[in-house]
C-alpha cells in the first residue's frame, strides 16, 4: 500500500503551483471574473501549452493519458487558486463525456482538440426542476428522419457562452426497459435511466440559445442553454440511443472527484491564509493565533482540510482502478467535501474579523466557490442518502 | 497510489483470516455487536487468554524486532491484522498500555538488558502494564507533577500520588513519570521509570467511573524502591521519553481505534435494523439515514487519514504531532455514534443492565456512558487541539 503521491505527481503539483501563482495571481482572477468569459486567450493557451487540457485523454487523441489520481494533483492547485474558466467544463465534463460516450469519429473529431486547448467543450445535463438523478432528464428528443430534434431548456450549464460543443443530454424515450443486471424497476414500473440519450451540438447550431446567468461565485460562469427545434444529423448521436446515462453517470461521478479535489486546494489555501493571518494580527497585545478561541477553530479547519484530501485521494484511486465500491467513494468525498469546505471558508472569513468581509481580501472568493460547489453535482444531503442506499441502510 | 497487497502480504492477510475463522470465540462476537468497545473488568480473565492465544499464533508485536518477541514486520502486515481484526469483530486487547505504550518506547529508548527483560511478555500478556502520568493536581498539564524519586545507593525511593490510572489493579509494572529534580526547570527533572506494582508500598485504590465499573485507580507510593536499572531513557531525560510514549499511544489510536469505531458502527447500523420506528425499521426513517450515513462516512474518512499516517511511517518518517487530529476526530465519531445509539432507542435508552426491557441487555447504556471519557483519557480533546494549532500550525502559545 502507499497512499501518496509519487515523484511525477510532485513534480506536477510544484510545476502547477508555481504556474498560477505567477498566472493567475488574485489581481488576474478578479479580472477575469469580471468578464463575461473568464478566461483569457493568453492564458488559456499557455495552461494548453502545460499539457493540463489533455491530461486525461489518451495519448491517440493528442492527451497525455494520466489518470484521476495525477488529475487530482492539477485540480487541488487550481481551486487553490481559484481559477476561473472553461477549464472544469471543458475537461471534465464536455471532454470527459466524450471521451466515455462518443463514437471514435467523434472522439477523433473533439478529442485532440480540447487536448491542444483549440476547442472548449461542455455539458448540458440538469434542467430548471434540478433533480440530480436520471428523472430530472426530460428535453425532448424526438426522432425524425435519419436524425433527432431536440426541444427544452437546460440549466447551470457551465461555461456554455464559450464553450465550441455542448454535449446535451436529452430523452429519447419514457424509459420502459427495465434496469440492467436484473434488479427491480423502480416503483410505477419506469426506469428513468433507459430512455436517456447524449447528443453533440455544436455552437452555432440554428435553434441554440445561450443566456450567461448572473452568478454569486463569479470565478464560475452559469447558463441557460435552450434549444428550440434543433434538427441534428444521426452523427450527432452519441453512442446508442437511450443508453446514455451510464456514461453520464461516470463522467457525473468523475467530475465529481475532480471538484472535490478543487474544494481540498481551496480549503487548504484559506487554512492558510488564516493561519498566517493569526500569527501576525495583534489584539489585546498579542497575536490572535494564540488565543484559544481562534487556535482551537483553527485546528479543527486543519482536520476538516486533511480529511477531505483522504476521502478525495482515495475517490481518485476508485476512478482509476474502476473498483466496484466507485460510486460509494465518490459520494463519501462529496459528502464530506462539500460540508468541510463550507466550514473552512466560513471559518475564515470569522478569524479574519472585519477585513475577511471586504471585496478587497480574496476570502469571499473562496467562499463563494465553497458554496456554487457544494451544490454542483449533489450537496452532502443528497450523497449521504446516495451513501445509505449504496451500503444497504 | 496503490491499495493494492503484494502477494506477501495477500499470504499474510489469508493467514490473518483463517486463523480468525477458527479461533474466534462464538459468544464474544454476539457481544461486540452491540457496540461494547472497552474491554470490562468482568471479562478480564477472558482478554487475557485470548491475548495469549494470539500471541501463540505470532500475531502479537507484529511490528516489533524479532529479537525482543515480535515478528519485525512492517506497519502494513500491522494494517492488514487489525482490518481483519474489526471484520471478524474480534475482542479487543487486554494489555493495550503495554503494547501500544511501553513497549514501543522500552524499545526505542531502552537498553538491550530491559529490551529483552520486558517486551516478550507484555505480547504474552504474562505481565500487564498500566501508565502512571496523571496525578491530583496534574492532569492537562502533566509537567507539573509531583511525585518524587529520591536517589539512595543504587536505588531510588518514590513517594506521591498517581490518579486515575487504568487497570492498575490488574497490572504488574508501571510506566511512571516521577520528578528527580526539584530544582530544575519542570519539563527538565522529570524521569521515567519502569515500576515493579508488586513493590512494597504500592497501594492501589480503585474508583468508581460513572459507569458503576472500576476501571481507573488511585495509586499510592510509600517509600517505593526502584532499582536504578530500571530507569527509561536516562536521568532527567523523562519528558521526552514520556512524549514517545504520548506519540505512541496517539498512534495505536489511530490504527487500534478505527478498528473498534468500524466494529461500533456495525454494529450500530444493525440495531437501527432491528429498531422500529413509526412502524418500519429506523434505517428507513430519512433522519436517521442522514445520520448513519454521516457516521459512516466518518469512519471511512478516519480510516483513509490514518492510511496517509501509516504511509509516511512505512517511508521511515516517525508519527508527528498529526497523530493528535486522529485522536481528536476520533473521540468526536465516537462519542457521537454513541449519542446515536441512544437516540435510536428512545425512552429504552433509560433502562440499563438488569432490567428485561433493556435494549441489548443494557450494553448500550455502559458504552454511552463510556464514550464520555474519549475526550479526556490520553490528553482532552482541549489539549489536542492546542498541539494542533502550536506544533502543526506553528501558531503561537497563549
Ligand atoms: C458588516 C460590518 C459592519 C461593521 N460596522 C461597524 C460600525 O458601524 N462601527 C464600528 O465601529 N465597527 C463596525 N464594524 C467592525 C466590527 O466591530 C469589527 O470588525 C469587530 O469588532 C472585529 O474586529 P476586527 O475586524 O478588528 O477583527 P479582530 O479583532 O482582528 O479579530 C480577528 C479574529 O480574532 C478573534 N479575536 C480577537 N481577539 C480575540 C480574543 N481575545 N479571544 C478570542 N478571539 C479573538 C476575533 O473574534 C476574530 O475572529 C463592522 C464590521 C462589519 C463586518
Ligand atoms: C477513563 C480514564 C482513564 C484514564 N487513564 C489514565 C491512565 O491510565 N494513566 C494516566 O496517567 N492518566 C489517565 N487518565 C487521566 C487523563 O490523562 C487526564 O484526566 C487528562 O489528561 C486530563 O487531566 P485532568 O483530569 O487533570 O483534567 P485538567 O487538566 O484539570 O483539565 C480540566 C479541563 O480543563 C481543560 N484544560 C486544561 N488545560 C487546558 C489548556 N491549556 N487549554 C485548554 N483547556 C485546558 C481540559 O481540557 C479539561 O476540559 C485517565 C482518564 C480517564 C477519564
Amino acid at each position: 500500500m502507499n497512499f501518496g503521491f509519487n515523484e511525477e505527481q510532485e513534480l506536477l503539483r510544484s510545476t502547477a503551483r508555481k504556474f498560477f501563482d505567477n498566472e493567475c495571481a488574485s489581481e488576474t482572477v478578479r479580472k477575469l471574473m469580471d468578464g463575461p468569459e473568464g478566461m483569457t486567450p493568453d492564458l488559456w493557451k499557455k495552461i494548453a501549452e502545460q499539457g493540463w487540457t489533455g491530461l486525461i485523454f489518451p495519448d491517440e487523441h493528442g492527451g497525455m493519458g494520466l489518470g484521476f489520481v495525477d488529475l487530482v494533483v492539477l485540480m487541488e492547485e487550481m481551486g487553490r487558486s481559484v481559477v476561473p474558466g472553461p477549464f472544469f467544463s471543458t475537461v471534465l465534463l464536455g471532454g470527459l463525456a466524450i471521451r466515455e460516450a462518443g463514437t471514435d469519429a467523434q472522439k477523433k473529431a473533439w478529442l485532440p482538440k480540447i487536448s491542444s486547448g483549440d476547442a472548449r467543450a461542455t455539458l448540458a445535463w440538469m434542467e430548471p426542476s434540478a433533480e440530480l438523478g436520471a428523472g430530472g432528464i426530460t428535453l425532448q428528443a424526438a426522432a425524425k428522419g435519419a436524425g433527432f430534434t431536440l426541444d427544452g431548456t437546460k440549466l447551470f450549464v457551465h461555461d456554455a457562452h464559450t464553450a465550441d460543443v455542448i454535449v446535451v443530454a436529452a430523452r429519447t424515450s419514457s424509459g420502459q426497459n427495465p434496469p440492467a443486471g436484473g434488479q427491480n424497476p423502480p416503483a410505477g414500473g419506469q426506469n428513468p435511466e433507459d430512455g436517456v440519450s447524449l447528443f453533440l451540438v455544436p455552437k452555432g447550431t440554428p435553434g441554440l440559445s445561450v443566456t450567461l446567468l448572473p452568478t454569486m461565485d463569479q470565478t464560475r460562469k452559469l447558463c441557460e442553454v435552450g434549444l428550440k427545434d434543433v434538427a441534428l444529423g444521426a452523427d450527432a448521436l452519441m453512442g446508442q440511443a437511450g443508453s446514455g446515462w451510464a456514461p453520464l453517470a461516470r463522467v457525473i461521478d468523475r467530475a465529481t472527484v475532480a471538484l472535490c479535489a478543487e474544494m481540498c486546494g481551496g480549503a487548504q489555501k484559506v487554512l492558510e491564509m488564516t493561519v498566517e493571518y493569526a500569527k501576525i494580527r495583534q489584539a489585546f497585545g498579542r497575536p490572535i493565533g494564540s488565543y484559544q478561541g481562534v487556535k482551537h477553530k483553527a485546528a479543527d479547519m486543519l482536520v476538516d482540510v486533511e480529511n477531505s484530501k483522504s476521502i478525495t485521494y482515495y475517490a481518485a484511486w476508485a476512478m482509476d482502478e474502476g473498483v466496484p465500491e466507485g460510486q460509494l467513494a465518490v459520494s463519501m468525498a462529496k459528502a464530506y467535501v462539500s460540508d468541510a469546505y463550507r466550514r473552512v471558508s466560513g471559518a475564515g472569513i470569522q478569524l479574519h474579523g472585519g477585513i475577511g468581509f471586504t471585496w478587497e481580501h480574496d476570502l469571499h472568493l473562496y467562499f463563494k466557490r465553497a458554496k456554487g460547489s457544494e451544490f454542483t453535482f449533489g450537496d452532502a444531503t443528497w450523497h449521504r442518502e446516495r451513501v445509505a442506499q449504496l451500503v444497504n441502510l | 497510489m496503490d491499495f493494492a497487497l503484494t502477494p506477501e502480504q495477500t499470504s499474510f492477510r489469508d493467514e490473518v483470516r483463517s486463523w480468525l475463522a477458527k479461533n474466534l470465540p462464538k459468544d464474544w462476537s454476539d457481544r461486540m455487536r452491540v457496540g461494547s468497545d472497552v474491554p470490562r473488568p468482568e471479562v478480564y480473565d477472558f482478554l487475557r487468554t485470548w491475548q495469549r492465544k494470539m500471541y501463540d499464533a505470532g500475531f502479537m508485536g507484529l511490528t516489533w524486532p524479532k529479537d525482543y518477541g515480535g515478528r519485525g514486520l512492517t506497519f502494513m502486515e500491522e494494517m492488514i491484522f487489525q482490518e481483519q481484526i474489526a471484520l471478524a469483530k474480534a475482542p479487543p486487547v487486554l494489555n493495550i498500555l503495554a503494547i501500544g505504550m511501553a513497549g514501543p518506547t522500552i524499545i526505542a529508548y531502552g537498553t538491550e538488558e530491559q529490551k529483552r527483560r520486558y517486551p516478550a511478555k507484555m505480547l504474552s500478556c504474562e505481565e500487564i502494564w498500566c501508565q502512571g502520568y496523571s496525578e491530583p493536581n496534574s492532569g492537562s498539564d502533566l509537567a507539573s507533577l509531583q511525585t518524587r524519586a529520591e536517589k539512595v545507593g543504587d536505588h531510588y525511593v518514590v513517594n506521591g500520588q498517581k490518579v486515575w490510572t487504568s487497570i492498575a489493579h490488574q497490572a504488574d509494572w508501571m510506566m511512571l513519570l516521577a520528578r528527580t529534580d526539584g530544582k530544575a526547570e519542570k519539563h527538565k527533572g522529570i524521569t521515567y521509570f519502569l515500576l515493579d506494582m508488586h513493590s512494597p508500598g504500592v497501594t492501589v485504590k480503585p474508583l468508581k467511573q460513572i459507569t458503576g465499573d472500576d476501571e481507573f485507580n488511585e495509586v499510592y507510593f510509600d517509600n517505593v524502591k526502584v532499582p536504578e536499572a530500571n530507569i527509561l531513557g536516562g536521568l532527567n531525560n523523562g519528558w521526552a521519553v514520556g512524549m514517545t510514549t504520548l506519540m505512541y499511544e496517539r498512534l495505536a489510536l489511530g490504527f487500534g481505534l478505527q478498528v473498534r469505531l468500524r466494529i461500533a458502527l456495525d454494529g450500530l447500523v444493525d440495531l437501527a435494523k432491528r429498531t422500529k420506528k413509526n412502524g418500519a425499521p429506523a434505517t428507513q426513517d430519512p433522519n436517521v439515514r442522514q445520520k448513519l450515513a454521516q457516521m459512516w462516512i466518518d469512519t471511512e474518512v478516519f480510516k483513509y487519514t490514518g492510511a496517509r499516517a501509516v504511509t509516511k511511517l512505512l517511508k521511515g518518517e516517525l508519527p508527528g504531532p498529526e497523530a493528535s487530529a486522529g485522536k481528536m476526530m476520533w473521540v468526536e465519531g465516537h462519542q457521537r455514534l454513541q449519542e446515536l445509539a441512544m437516540e435510536l432507542q428512545g425512552p429504552y435508552s433509560q433502562l440499563g443492565r438488569g432490567s428485561r426491557w433493556a435494549v441489548d441487555g443494557g450494553v448500550w447504556q455502559y458504552s454511552y456512558l463510556r464514550s464520555r471519557a474519549n475526550s479526556i483519557e490520553g490528553g482532552t480533546t482541549e489539549i489536542q487541539k492546542n498541539i494542533i494549532g502550536e506544533r502543526v500550525l506553528g501558531l503561537p502559545k497563549g
